[in-house]
């Protein structure tokens, strides 16, 4: 089958988020992606994935793939995206995360704006838990939680000071079962490979970690695939069978 | 002042690394950043902290840190205590806050030389 380079933006996330904006919902995305030349993106929000059907639901016809995920805070708050091939895959993995965050009132849980949202935009309610608190997994734990799930465990912005594998824990756990580095939009591939001298087995991704529709595709990574799919992706992060990740 | 004075007198307890206890101690610092701490403790300091994660006994060893001091009654994972007793770091633990320690610490005179 003909390998061809298919950018990726696998870390966005959506008006659910507390800190993502209200304009960020599904069709927004949809377009914003579409229009950034991206063939697949990753919908991760804070510890949940509520929006997850509506952004696939939304894209159904565009042309555009869309991953459910979950940007995941471990005990130790260090952020890990965790991508699934399905929400049916990934779903059962969204409840054990869910009985380790508070739940709110209705009155804080309307205050952090926390929009679960419908394909066509429509608020459907808030969503009831903490969803930017910190799980009581550790990172080994998350990291294995997402792969007995047929997950891709993908340590966010690791050039952040704040909320990275860095920040928090210094270096990287040597023996870690991580599948990539993210750096944010803040660095480059190259800068943080000198700076933070992660070791090389990991590959480096770089993903717009984006807050707000404007924001989506400001950085993407592209990966030479046959197909834009999950099983695709991880193939390429495993490089395996020809497929790779593309040299920024 | 040695780390064996402060465990006695901070009443606190020792899950690993007893060999190191007549080790002197030479101030602290408080932080759960490990990259913070990686740039900002000092050989010998008593380390206040709540991250248990193993990563914390490669940053003492680094650092050469005198001990690691839990807080908030948190345990050190059994992975985190063999490191520790490889590597020949004191792990201690207590039920105070990191800001109730600290103080407590200071209280005793455990300042920098």
């Amino acid at each position: 089958m003909a390998l061809r380079r298919i950018r990726a933006d696998l870390h966005i996330h959506s008006c659910l988020s507390p800190c993502g904006d209200l304009s960020i919902y599904p069709r927004r995305i949809v377009e914003r992606a579409s229009a950034a030349g991206i063939g697949v993106v990753g919908v991760c929000d804070h510890n949940t994935a509520g929006n997850a059907a509506a952004v696939i639901n939304a894209a159904r016809g565009s042309g555009l793939t869309v991953l459910p995920g979950m940007e995941i805070a471990s005990e130790e708050e260090v952020h890990v995206l965790g991508l699934f091939p399905s929400l049916a895959a990934l779903r059962p993995l969204e409840e054990e995360i869910a009985r380790d965050l508070p739940r709110l009132s209705a009155k804080e849980a309307a205050r952090q704006d926390q929009v679960l949202v419908g394909e066509d935009d429509e608020v459907l309610g808030f969503h009831p838990l903490h969803l930017l608190g910190a799980t009581r997994r550790t990172l080994s734990e998350i990291v294995e939680l997402i792969h007995r799930r047929g997950g891709l465990a993908i340590a966010a912005h690791i050039d952040r000071e704040a909320f990275s594998i860095v920040s928090q824990l210094g270096f990287i756990p040597p023996g870690l079962a991580i599948d990539a580095l993210e750096v944010s939009p803040l660095t480059t591939i190259a800068r943080a490979r000198e700076t933070i001298r992660p070791p090389a087995r990991f590959p480096l991704v770089r993903f717009s970690d984006a807050h707000r529709p404007e924001e989506i595709g400001r950085a993407t990574t592209d990966f030479l695939l046959a197909a834009p799919t999950f099983e695709e992706i991880r193939m390429a992060l495993k490089a395996e069978r020809g497929r790779r990740v593309c040299r920024p | 002042m040695t780390l064996a004075e402060i465990v006695k007198r901070l009443n606190l307890k020792v899950y690993a690394g007893e060999g190191g206890l007549a080790r002197p101690v030479s101030g602290g610092y408080a932080g759960d950043l490990l990259s913070d701490v990686i740039a900002h403790s000092r050989k010998d300091q008593l380390w206040i902290t709540l991250q248990i994660h193993p990563n914390v006994i490669a940053v003492a060893a680094l650092k050469d840190l005198a001990a690691i001091v839990f807080v908030n009654g948190r345990e050190p994972a059994p992975e985190t205590a063999a490191q520790a007793e490889k590597e020949r770091i004191p792990l201690c633990g207590t039920t105070l806050s990191a800001y109730e320690l600290a103080g407590r610490a200071y209280a005793l005179g455990l300042l920098e030389k």
